[in-house]
């Protein structure tokens, strides 16, 4: 509902003529929430809103942002609480203190209607009743809070089973795909690697102690629907080591379906590595050894293709955006490693606890993991993590001769030494 | 803990909530054990797991950032037309699972009749991927909510239907930082000026050896201005990322007109086929023209539609973009190739051409 007059009742409101802008067509509109917070929510909701909506129509007017930062924080805790104070309060004095919670959600992001309920309430009687899911790192972002309620309200979330997330630098708030819960390309139990990792490092996200931001995203197979690559600090992502499954009834059905051309164009000349071939019987034959497990084939034929049975994780270290070097992939650093029983999730905690020690002792102020390994170089990296180097970690060897080779023999006895226990494990 | 008001309460640092007290009791059964899945129609998902079970899911957008009514009526929604189990996707839509498949139309029917489009699944154009903006960030260089909401009212259509080529996902971020990350497109804030600089706060608001560390060019040095201690920049030097301001708001980056917006194009997350990607630069110095961003939806239509249009089933824009080769790309969108695509930064050198491989 636009306004077409600036009182509300018996309330003055601000006039938000360019928010009004942004309340027709056919997607939902935040302004209309926003409103109606303003005009039918709580009492302290009401007035924190209405004059949100002054300072955010404001900012439309002179394209800037009003906000600034500060230091607020729960007791016991340095980080979680995202503090924003007004630099228009004069103005708009009841959302002066704007404050939001980072509250880590569910992993895979499973709620009962039940529970919103109750995350609602608890927002509603202590902050603004504005609530976004998610943030960019995962986090429930409980929005609009005063200093003073900011405590009260983590009281609430707390004691219903909900804790702060990360900010500053420490390690963040994690992301997992929906995974094993209901996705048949998932290749580990996204949700146990997710809340063993993250509750065995709380200290750093409660306490920020690291020489920048550290995050961890879990995704369930390569089609990575998290984002771990690019956004991660440490990403998990599914694989296997065996064959892909092929269901060669359904693959039939799927060419009946679809068409011999069109499964050609878009299975067979999609395939990065051209390692399928349709055979006469409208079969696929799958060059396993060429296989770069990219997902793609199974991603077209759901019902004929699945990753094989022989699953695990790859984990690939160093993703992050522009800031400061410029954008950064995570590298593969370790291209395959079990993760069913107690003991192989025990080592990919020990394994990621490692990493951030490392990170802890060995990064820059402000610097991420994929900069400092930038710095100091990959094999730096391997030799502090006890990581051997493995060809699945570069698209080629290196090209530049400016290297001191006169140890090469004795690493080459590594490898061949490590081949030969590998052979003999398998 | 205590019954002591005036003591603190200690937290409990229960950390990331177990999810199978919220998972749906389908899912629960079936974890680890799924089979196959299908999309019967768009906006819905079809999951078999081997045990034979079916679950059905159906997506709707949201708004993301959601006041407590909206939040209640989509429970309204899931406790009167599915099981009371959802979960959002990490683009911010809300997943309702449903064990009847008889329940699906009629919960597709309450949530477009609560104004919650059904969509986003197989090849649409998904919801923006964003950011906070003037809403509640500290530093945005324009407002998120209000470029999505007017993004995703253009592309309505393609969000509830699977007509596209493959999945288009797009972000959005309000300054260089890019939390939105990054996108087949990505609507970026782009800097065009050095920062202005208050040197009368700089010494009390700012750790200066720290700002001097953040510059990515070395352009930032300590300086006295009016006898006082400051930061000056070397604006030849400067490329306008804003990475001081943050860190010293006193070093105003925004400016209501120099504050512009770039899109990019190319990127992907996805490991399916080739390996992820990068958004690359389109075009730059949109204005930030609040409330409706027109010049900025132009940009995108266009890209969209030129997508939709030229490429082939399962290619992603960058994989398209490679097919086709970038001068297409520019004829085909209508937009200018200028020395600003010409990367300059570390490892520029790699995104050259350094083949005889043309396109004509």
């Amino acid at each position: 509902m636009k306004d077409d007059d600036i009182k509300n009742g018996d309330r003055e409101v601000h006039p938000t003529p360019q928010l009004d802008e942004l309340e027709d067509g056919p997607w939902p509109s935040f302004v209309t929430g926003l409103k109606r917070l303003r005009d039918e929510g709580a009492p302290g909701n009401q007035k924190m809103m209405n004059d949100l909506l002054g300072q955010l129509n404001h900012s439309y007017e002179n394209r800037m942002g009003y906000w600034k930062g500060g230091t607020v924080s729960v007791f016991g805790y340095g980080g979680g609480i995202i503090p924003r104070f007004s630099e228009v309060a004069e103005k708009f004095p009841e959302s002066k203190e704007f404050h939001t919670l980072r509250v880590m959600p569910p992993a895979g992001f499973h709620y009962t209607t039940d529970i919103l309920r109750k995350l609602c309430d608890i927002w509603e009687e202590h902050g603004s009743g504005l609530i976004a899911f998610h943030g960019q790192s995962g986090d429930i972002m409980f929005q609009g809070c005063t200093t003073e309620n900011t405590q009260k309200a983590f009281d609430d979330f707390n004691e219903i089973g909900f804790d702060l997330g990360g900010a500053g630098p420490a390690l963040r708030t994690a992301m997992s795909c929906v995974g094993h819960a209901r996705c048949e390309q998932s290749c580990y139990d996204e949700v146990r690697a997710h809340r063993s990792i993250i509750n065995s490092l709380l200290d750093e996200m409660h306490r920020p102690s690291l020489p920048y931001k550290f995050k961890f995203k879990f995704s369930g197979c390569a089609n990575d629907c998290v984002n771990a690559i690019h956004r991660a600090d440490f990403a998990v992502i599914g694989t296997w080591r065996d064959e892909i499954k092929i269901d060669q009834e359904k693959v039939k059905e799927h060419v009946k379906e679809k068409g011999r051309r069109y499964t050609t164009d878009t299975v067979l000349k999609m395939c990065p590595t051209r390692a399928i071939s349709l055979n006469d019987d409208d079969t696929l034959e799958i060059d396993n050894k060429s296989c770069v497990r990219c997902m793609h084939c199974i991603n077209v034929m759901t019902k004929a293709l699945s990753p094989g049975d022989d699953r695990g994780i790859s984990i690939l270290i160093g993703g992050k955006r522009a800031l400061k070097i410029g954008d950064l992939m995570g590298i593969m650093v370790v291209p395959f490693m079990k993760l069913e029983t107690d003991e192989d999730f025990e080592k990919l905690e020990e394994f990621a606890e490692n990493v951030v020690e490392f990170f802890a002792d060995n990064a820059l102020e402000h610097e991420r993991v994929g900069e400092t390994i930038d710095r100091i170089g990959l094999p730096a990296f391997l030799e502090a993590l006890e990581i051997e180097p493995d060809p699945n970690m570069v698209n080629h060897p290196r090209t530049s001769c400016y290297v001191r080779t006169d140890d090469f023999d004795e690493e080459a006895d590594k490898w061949f030494a490590r081949q030969a226990t590998d052979q003999v494990a398998e | 803990m205590s019954d002591q008001s005036s003591k603190p309460r200690v937290p409990d640092e229960v950390g990331v909530p177990d999810p199978f007290q919220y998972m749906h009791p389908v899912l629960k059964a079936n974890y680890g054990n799924w089979d196959w899945h299908d999309r019967p129609r768009p906006g819905v998902l079809r999951h078999v797991a081997k045990s034979g079970d079916v679950i059905y899911t159906v997506r709707a957008g949201t708004q993301r950032q959601m006041d407590v009514f909206t939040i209640r009526r989509l429970c309204d929604i899931g406790d009167r037309y599915a099981d009371g189990h959802v979960r959002f996707t990490t683009r911010s839509n809300i997943e309702y699972l449903v064990a009847d498949e008889a329940r699906v139309a009629p919960l597709i029917g309450a949530l477009n009749e609560a104004g919650f489009p059904v969509g986003g699944t197989g090849a649409s154009v998904s919801m923006v991927s964003h950011t906070q903006g003037w809403l509640h960030c500290d530093i945005p260089g324009t407002d998120a909510s209000g470029v999505v909401k007017g993004l995703m009212d253009m592309l309505h259509d393609e969000f509830v239907q699977e007509k596209m080529p493959n999945r288009l996902r797009i972000t959005t971020s309000c300054c260089q930082i890019n939390c939105g990350g990054q996108g087949d497109i990505a609507v970026n804030v782009q800097y065009t000026k050095p920062p202005k600089i208050n040197h009368d706060l700089v010494a009390n608001v700012c750790e200066r050896p720290a700002v001097v560390a953040r510059c990515p060019v070395a352009a930032i040095r300590p300086a006295m201005v009016d006898g006082k201690p400051s930061l000056e920049v070397d604006e030849k030097k400067c490329v306008c990322c804003g990475a001081c301001y943050p860190p010293c708001p006193p070093m105003q980056i925004n400016g209501d007109d120099s504050t512009k917006i770039a899109v990019w194009v190319g990127g992907k997350h996805s490991n399916a086929r080739s390996k992820p990607s990068f958004h690359k630069l389109a075009v730059a110095n949109l204005p930030n023209n609040a409330p409706h961003w027109p010049e900025v939806k132009d940009v995108v239509r266009r890209i969209v539609e030129a997508y939709k249009s030229d490429a082939q089933h399962w290619e992603r824009m960058g994989e398209w973009i490679d097919r086709i080769g970038w001068k297409r790309f520019f004829e085909m969108t209508e937009l200018a190739f200028t020395k600003h695509h010409l990367d300059t930064w570390t490892g520029a050198r790699k995104s050259m051409n350094m083949s005889a491989h043309l396109h004509f």
